[in-house]
């Protein structure tokens, strides 16, 4: 197995790993970082986003040597502090129940941010496709909202 | 659970460790005797303490798993209220890791977590906030009725003087600590009854919340398990010699099955029968799992499948019943009466699917073991631990990790029984990890239900005899056979069927069936919620009634039900113009003692798609604690309910479920949600709960809705009967 080189979060990191490996274990476990979630594998849920090169991408099948020249950006290094306006309508809005879904929820909302920076209603239910069965919908929606008019409601 | 007095040492050790430079309040839950401050070197055996530490920090230690449920904010609130202290400085500490030493069994469901809590809870925090008052008191030698406490400061009324929680602790411990300190009179409640934020939310928007699925211990290895896909199947062989010589493979075992049916009321484990492959990391294993060789022999359930199970539910419908309710004579009524209405409905199996797979990692020593586990059943989680283990309960530490959705999923626990078995095999921390196809495979399904209902109107159309047949699998025999052939948590919602009816019959036919079974948010609620409020649509219908109506006026004696029903149908316009194509449907329901009715709007299109615009909610529990939690809850717990009306169905082929995944197995999305408006009742009513109500009547609110559009009625669940 050859070294893998990727870009996370800013730093440059070389890891060793059967190349088909998805990029989700490889951050959850060869990397540490546990806010990226495991949730179906097969692409559907949406809990394994992270951010490529800006674009939201669902990490469970995508193998890690697709990842490598591509910026990385999980939810740890998304801002420092909880600072980044999407994580702050979060909180305002208290949209986490569980939780677990919503590392996922929040880069999907940043990259539709970044494709529509205030993004009606049928935009967010085309772009937020991610799933959470607490039913925080209404909730994320209101954040994205919130988060577009730069943190008013 | 019998209260118990005794701690172990290394509670008794950790605990008085803590004591130093801290005011602690050990109390009961529930209460044995009056809360009791311990002090460092005193008898220590607290089952749940309160500490507020010299920097002002509350740290309280409860026994309630945080699900997404918000229970940890809501009693942070009940304490933080008594004791004046401020919410932003109160933390909750990890739950205590021994169970059984647990003075009432620690589990959380039922929609249980915050009332059973809140008396106790608002007397230990009365009690710190006396003896903070008293020490402040004491240290300026004024009177302490001269005194008050103010969001984590003591202020001397009279000269303004203040001294923080913090700097008061020491004097305060020393204090004896007052048997009745009096509670706030609601009218003063500065927290209960507001909107607070949810305290963990921080962690779960920067990832460093940790799920079970987060947990890493050193030298830990990763199972990835191959079950077997026939409920009651077993294993014939299996040759592992290609996923042996996988990268990263440390072993292959396979894990005997154990039975979902309990015995003399303990909690059967239900663990599936399964090939394990334990490696280094999650991909390793899971790669060489596919290239495991397995037979299996599907046994004695090789054929069983969903229309032989309905087909044997129908069939049992005719057999002999057990009445568990009968007002008046329901027979008679029917006889005399000049109009009958009969209808058959059904509901499918369903499954959990919480967001985070099943998991769980265990670290098995030759004389203790450490379990981690997103469980909302610790106390037999430990039970279980311990018996796979080999060791005594007590030699068990189960630390309590958030759950990524429970659901009622987490009260099993036969995931733990997986890790533990296979660290302790293999000898290193080991952590199991399930697909979403062993999820959506092996869950604990709600039981397909089948229904006669029968009513009869008298000349003005008044309903006068209700006649009810449950038929359907039982969940309770996880806990060992039925006392005279009565499943309560079949019962529940069709027991409290609230109307002045004044003949009335409930019927049930509790079928043993190799499915297993489990409680799925709100139980009985769910399905008998959908029958019994559909039906009495019908018998509007039927009479020629409005359906808000009519209810209202046969629930005259029922003013709980009646204030919510009214709320409702008030803000959701009940009556008044909708645009072209929508309408509206209600339903009410309760979930001792808490209230609940939704109206639901809804348009069919042209091609039968159904589209829920907005729901409604009305909700009485009693003094509410978070109206921000307490409305995500009923929003939640409406979408839950939803998803299943709309699309929830698992089916049986040769003895497997069908369904693997959220391809097969949908769930809600964003673009298919309703607004949810919530409205909670004032009320000083007794105290319930609010994660199951709201599920009950959602289903039969959109059902009643389509009828209302289109004159068909739904009686077989789901909506959405197609796989999208």
């Amino acid at each position: 197995m050859d070294p893998i080189r990727l870009t996370v979060n800013g730093a440059v990191t070389t890891v060793t790993v059967a190349p088909d490996t998805p990029l989700l274990w490889v951050l959850r476990e060869t990397l540490g970082l546990t806010g990226t979630k495991f949730g179906c594998g097969i692409g559907m849920c949406g809990t394994c986003t992270v951010l490529l090169d800006g674009e939201a991408v669902r990490t469970c099948m995508l193998p890690v040597a697709a990842a490598a020249n591509h910026r990385v950006t999980t939810i740890e290094g998304l801002s420092r502090e909880r600072s980044h306006p999407v994580q702050r309508a979060w909180i305002e809005e208290d949209v986490p129940q569980c939780g677990y879904c919503q590392s996922g929820q929040i880069l999907a909302a940043v990259a539709l941010l970044a494709r529509h920076p205030h993004p009606t209603d049928a935009q967010i239910d085309e772009g937020m496709t991610n799933l959470c069965t607490c039913g925080t919908y209404q909730r994320i929606r209101a954040a994205i909202h919130r988060a577009a008019q730069g943190g008013a409601r | 659970m019998s209260a118990r007095t005794s701690v172990t040492r290394r509670e008794f050790l950790r605990s008085a460790g803590e004591v130093g430079g801290a005011l602690v309040i050990a109390f009961h839950l529930p209460p044995r005797e009056a809360s009791a401050a311990v002090q460092a070197g005193t008898a220590l055996a607290p089952n749940a303490w309160l500490r507020v530490a010299s920097d002002g920090t509350v740290t309280l230690t409860l026994d309630r798993s945080e699900l997404g449920q918000g229970t940890h904010t809501a009693l942070a609130m009940v304490v933080a209220e008594e004791l004046e202290a401020d919410l932003s400085k109160v933390r909750i500490g990890p739950m205590p890791e021994n169970p059984a030493a647990w003075s009432r069994g620690m589990t959380t469901g039922g929609s249980t977590g915050v009332y059973t809590s809140y008396d106790i809870l608002r007397k230990a925090g009365a009690t710190g906030r006396a003896m903070l008052t008293a020490a402040a008191a004491a240290t300026w030698r004024v009177d302490p009725s001269a005194c008050r406490a103010e969001r984590g400061v003591v202020i001397h009324t009279p000269s303004r003087r203040r001294l923080a929680y913090g700097a008061l602790v020491a004097r305060a411990s020393a204090l004896p600590v007052p048997s009745d300190p009096p509670l706030k009179n609601p009218r003063d409640f500065r927290l209960i009854g507001t909107r607070q934020h949810r305290l963990e939310a921080p962690s779960k928007v920067d990832g460093s919340a940790v799920f079970g699925m987060d947990v890493k211990v050193p030298g830990m290895l990763i199972a990835s398990i191959e079950h077997c896909p026939v409920f009651g199947g077993s294993l014939v062989r299996f040759n592992a010699e290609r996923a042996r010589a996988m990268p990263g493979v440390r072993q292959v075992m396979a894990l005997d099955g154990i039975p979902w049916k309990g015995s003399g009321g303990a909690w059967g484990v239900g663990r599936t029968p399964g090939i394990a492959v334990v490696a280094e990391s999650y991909w390793q294993a899971r790669q060489a799992r596919a290239a495991l060789d397995v037979e299996w022999d599907a046994g004695a359930n090789g054929s069983l499948d969903s229309d032989g199970i309905r087909a044997e539910l129908v069939r049992l419908s005719t057999g002999p019943s057990v009445r568990v309710r009968t007002v008046g004579d329901p027979s008679a009524a029917y006889g005399s009466a000049p109009r009958h209405l009969d209808a058959e409905y059904e509901t499918p199996f369903i499954a959990h699917v919480p967001m985070e797979p099943m998991n769980c990692t265990a670290h098995v020593r030759a004389d203790e073991a450490d379990v981690w586990a997103p469980t909302q059943n610790q106390t037999r989680a430990q039970q279980v631990a311990a018996e796979a283990a080999g060791l005594p309960v007590e030699r068990v530490h189960l630390h309590t990790t958030y759950s990524g959705g429970a659901f009622g999923r987490r009260l099993e626990s036969d995931f733990v029984a997986e890790a533990v078995a296979l660290s302790k095999a293999v000898g290193a921390p080991v952590k199991v990890v399930w697909t979403r196809e062993d999820d959506i495979r092996h869950d604990f399904y709600r039981p397909a239900t089948w229904n006669r209902l029968s009513a009869s109107l008298d000349a003005a159309g008044r309903p006068v005899a209700w006649t009810h047949q449950i038929v359907a699998p039982s969940i309770d025999l996880k806990f060992g056979p039925l006392q005279n052939g009565v499943d309560e948590s079949l019962l529940t919602g069709a027991m409290e069927l609230p109307y002045a009816i004044p003949n009335v019959s409930l019927d049930l036919v509790a079928v043993d069936l190799p499915v297993p079974l489990g409680y799925w948010r709100s139980v009985g609620l769910t399905h008998n919620t959908f029958v019994t409020e559909c039906f009495f649509d019908e018998v509007a219908a039927a009479a020629g009634q409005d359906p808000f109506e009519l209810r209202r006026s046969l629930l005259a004696d029922k003013p709980r039900h009646l204030r919510v029903l009214e709320l409702a149908a008030s803000r959701a316009g009940w009556g008044s113009p909708l645009p072209a194509g929508h309408a509206r449907g209600i339903a009410v329901c309760r979930w001792d003692p808490t209230t609940c009715a939704e109206v639901a709007e809804v348009s069919v299109a042209a091609d039968g798609a159904v589209k829920v615009h907005r729901v409604v909610c009305a909700i009485d529990c009693g003094q509410a604690v978070n109206l921000a939690g307490l409305e995500a809850q009923v929003q939640g717990g409406i979408l839950y309910g939803l998803q299943a009306a709309l699309y929830g169905r698992i089916t049986l082929r040769g003895g497997r479920v069908e369904q693997g995944n959220f391809h097969d197995y949908r769930v809600l999305q964003m673009a298919d949600a309703p607004v949810v408006e919530v409205y909670v009742v004032p009320s000083s009513d007794r105290q319930g709960g609010i994660g199951e109500p709201p599920v009950g009547p959602i289903a039969p609110a959109v059902c009643n809705a389509i009828f209302a559009a289109t004159g068909r009625r739904i009686r077989s669940l789901p909506i959405v009967a197609a796989a999208p």
